[in-house]
């Protein structure tokens, strides 16, 4: 048995490392380390709740959005405000854009220039792949970069910027959208529409979207020559579906669309069966981090982020989530999962959650996306307000909000007393994705995914668990936080 | 003008942040972050984000570097230093070293870079990371809030004979960005060219105040009273625009967007310190009904005698105005009045 440590892992959000135990040319053991503390939890601790809108999108620059939100809705449980329905479309809207953004930056600039690696260098779509998808040199990277840009125009209007739009508000946005901003909100979506119609999908997304099943997927890429065709053709060629399992099960807390159903629904799947989703059963286990070790894992509300200051045995500043005592894999997979999309349903059913499934996932959740986004841009009315407001008194009490970010679910668990923040916790997608052991000695699911993936003679930088790991599209600025 | 005559190789590293100054920049527009870089000669090395390399791949490029092996002309580090734990850095240590910390891997490659670039408000001072008591120790490259020291002490000077150029902002605009480096690339930035605090004066030479939208409510002293309100946010809503560095309303974000023009004060987040402002972010601390932090270079008196001036003739059009989210009443010119 040899050891191998992995890292730091370049194209994903922040810091990461991975200790490998390898026998036989495969990974028998990941140990998943998370090596940057900042203690936003700590920083919040005291502070004028309205104030958490300033420090929490500061947590993460590629999901700050996320933040933000989970945050107002805590706020707002709280104060017992609701955003009114514009307030409501122009937060899902800012959202909306922000994942779309964040799942077509994975795609380009951190997961496809691994098929650029040397290691390829034999395959017959590999210069086609070099050209297109290397880092930097590529040409997609210019042209996803200059669309990225433009589409975030829509945040510009809205927000006034991002990152760190400090918009978002509990009662909704502090913006009111005039009527020609709309039709320019519009037209930025259209753009987009045209870009992915065009380079990625060769299709229409109404298409891409409707598509029911594994062979559906095939006959549409066939004779394809687009990003996604390209990436297909690639994972069917190196069997992704067959790499990176973790354990199948998956949780997602739904989506609102402002319209009262649920634009994406919430819920726990396991066995082979969506559950409901009960939030209550959610701890964090500390006993494999570098914090100060509890009695018993506790639930967010009455959660503690303290640093351990000497080497208390731990290996990550990461905490381990746990559902109702199990581990569980959030983000695009999940949702399209838990809210039944067809395709989605038929690729988990035959390969379960795997490299390929959640790449497709998050590309089809950007055509269904932008279609949604341009039904909530057309039900916005001008004339009416975007933001109900309270006085900036805060009664004694608690609340939670609730967010599915690009990289799955996000939770922000707030208790006020005295006008001050008396506890904030907060429990991001990477951290459920890359957590480290609990206490029963289980691995949280990127460590699961990592067992059994396949280790070629004399790599140092084992290719198979590069994409493995960044097919979770990681997010290790929220992770620890 | 000067040319870049060489290319210069750019190293870029990611400490205690929130890389939120990456994802911003990689919203340049006119060109787009890469092939600005391609036409201003700057290669590339090594980046967190955008890089081919991975693993040990990058900790080779960065063993060179601090071996003499591969030359670095610009070294940008996004986030704020972890001296943390007790003055260890444990709270941030280098992936792929053996027990070596960021701060200590930050400081080796600063002396051996031409040009050492903070990027954002926490590399630049300590940022958000240092809010609260800051048990984390987080401080700036070359500055603790706006004390001179930092990681790098007070007398530091990169190989080129600049001290760290400060490119503060929460996150940075794209082209604060682009237009230092650009310059950097010609060798035609000089010390003159930064101010007291290290920040490029074409940045801090503005204030967010300068072409803000809402100056006419400004001028009348017609206040919002609400965030949504279209009014002016310096009197009740804690606005910093005319004490803060930067030109946000002149050059506007994401198109056309500000954090004012987005309906939400300016939290100065340009300034070091920031992230503890001693009040909410939304309130304006006063003493006898005048706002504390008046703005700058304003002698009190005179901006007492102005607001009360100001207020006494605000038009209608303006004080109604101000405490609704809507036009409700608009600018008629003297020509058209009584027309309709």
């Amino acid at each position: 048995m040899s050891k191998l440590v992995v890292g730091p892992f370049n194209r994903v959000e922040g810091d990461l490392k991975v200790n490998l135990d390898i026998a036989d040319g495969v990974v028998t053991s990941a140990q998943v380390v998370s090596p940057l503390y900042r203690g936003f939890e700590q920083i919040l601790q005291g502070r004028d709740p309205r104030d958490a809108l300033v420090y929490v999108p500061r947590i993460c620059g590629i999901c700050s959005v996320s933040q933000s939100v989970a945050s107002a809705r805590a706020l707002a449980a709280v104060l017992g405000v609701q955003p009114p329905h514009n307030g409501l479309l122009t937060q899902n809207l800012i959202l909306g854009a922000e994942n779309a953004a964040d799942h077509l930056t994975h795609f380009y600039l951190f997961f496809m220039p691994d098929f650029a690696r040397e290691v390829y260098a034999n395959e017959p779509w590999h210069p086609e792949t070099l050209k297109r998808f290397r880092a930097i040199s590529g040409e997609a990277s210019k042209d996803f970069l200059k669309a990225r840009a433009e589409f975030l125009h829509l945040v510009g209007i809205i927000g006034g910027k991002w990152p760190h739009t400090l918009a978002l508000q509990p009662g909704g946005i502090t913006k009111t959208i005039e009527k020609q901003e709309q039709f320019k909100l519009r037209a930025i979506l259209n753009a987009k529409r045209r870009f992915l119609e065009r380079t990625l999908f060769g299709c229409p997304l109404e298409e891409f979207a409707a598509l029911k099943s594994e062979s559906d997927l095939q006959a549409l890429v066939q004779a394809q020559d687009t990003d996604f065709a390209r990436f297909y053709r690639i994972s069917q060629t190196l069997n992704l579906q067959d790499l990176g399992k973790a354990y199948d099960r998956f949780m997602s807390y739904g989506v609102e669309n402002g319209c009262q159903a649920q634009f994406f629904k919430a819920g726990l799947y396991q066995g082979g069966h969506i559950e409901q989703l009960n939030t209550a059963l959610i701890t964090e286990d500390v006993s494999h981090s570098w914090m100060r070790h509890t009695t018993k894992p506790l639930h967010p509300f009455d959660g503690q982020t303290l640093p351990a200051t000497d080497d208390n045995g731990g290996y990550s500043w990461c905490k381990a989530p746990r559902m109702d005592g199990q581990p569980v894999e959030v983000g695009a997979l999940s949702r399209q999962l838990i809210n039944r999309h067809p395709l989605i349903e038929d690729l988990v059913k035959k390969y379960g959650g795997n490299v390929q499934n959640r790449v497709i996932a998050r590309l089809l959740e950007v055509a269904l996306l932008i279609r949604q986004m341009e039904d909530w841009v057309e039900k916005l009315m001008p004339s009416e307000t975007f933001c109900h407001h309270h006085d900036g008194n805060f009664p004694d009490g608690e609340g939670f909000g609730l967010v599915e970010a690009a990289r799955g679910s996000l939770g922000h668990w707030l208790k006020v007393k005295g006008g001050k923040i008396e506890n904030y916790q907060i429990v991001a997608p990477t951290t459920w994705n890359f957590s480290p052991r609990d206490r029963d000695n289980v691995m949280g699911p990127l460590e699961k995914a990592l067992v059994n993936a396949p280790v070629r003679a004399g790599e140092t930088e084992p290719v198979a668990v590069q994409h493995i790991v960044r097919s979770f599209d990681p997010c290790m600025v929220c992770t620890v936080h | 003008m000067a040319k870049a005559m060489m290319q210069k190789n750019m190293l870029w590293l990611q400490s205690g942040g929130c890389g939120g100054c990456t994802l911003s920049l990689m919203c340049a527009e006119s060109p787009d972050l890469l092939t600005a870089l391609e036409l201003a000669n700057i290669r590339l090395v090594s980046h967190p984000s955008l890089n081919q390399a991975s693993g040990t791949e990058t900790i080779k490029i960065l063993q060179d570097v601090l071996d003499g092996k591969l030359r670095i002309d610009i070294f940008c580090v996004e986030g704020s230093i972890l001296f943390g734990p007790n003055g260890t850095g444990r709270f941030h240590m280098a992936s792929g070293f053996d027990n070596k910390s960021m701060k200590t891997l930050i400081a080796e490659i600063s002396q051996v870079s031409e040009y050492v670039v903070a990027v954002g408000s926490c590399a630049a001072f300590g940022g958000i990371t240092a809010g609260g008591a800051n048990e984390v120790e987080a401080r700036g490259m070359a500055f603790d809030d706006d004390i001179a020291g930092g990681l790098l002490g007070k007398k530091f000077l990169s190989r080129a004979g600049l001290p760290v150029i400060n490119i503060s902002g929460c996150p940075i605009h794209p082209d604060w960005v682009m237009e230092t480096l650009y310059q950097i690339a010609a060798d035609s930035l000089t010390p003159a060219d930064l101010d007291h605090l290290g920040r490029p004066r074409f940045i801090s030479n503005k204030l967010v105040h300068h072409g803000c939208s809402r100056n006419e409510y400004y001028e009348f002293k017609a206040s919002a009273e609400k965030l949504c309100d279209l009014g002016c946010m310096m009197e009740n809503l804690g606005c910093k625009g005319t004490q803060a560095a930067g030109d946000c309303n002149i050059r506007p974000w994401n198109g056309s967007g500000s954090c004012i023009s987005g309906g939400y004060p300016c939290i100065a987040c340009t300034e070091p310190g920031f992230e503890e402002p001693g009040h909410s972010f939304v309130e304006t601390p006063k003493i006898a009904g005048i706002p504390v932090g008046l703005p700058t270079d304003m002698p009190k008196a005179w901006f007492v005698a102005l607001a009360s001036l100001a207020k006494a003739a605000t038009p209608k059009r303006l004080s109604v105005n101000a405490t609704s989210d809507k036009i409700a009443i608009a600018p008629i010119s003297k020509k058209h009045k009584g027309k309709s």
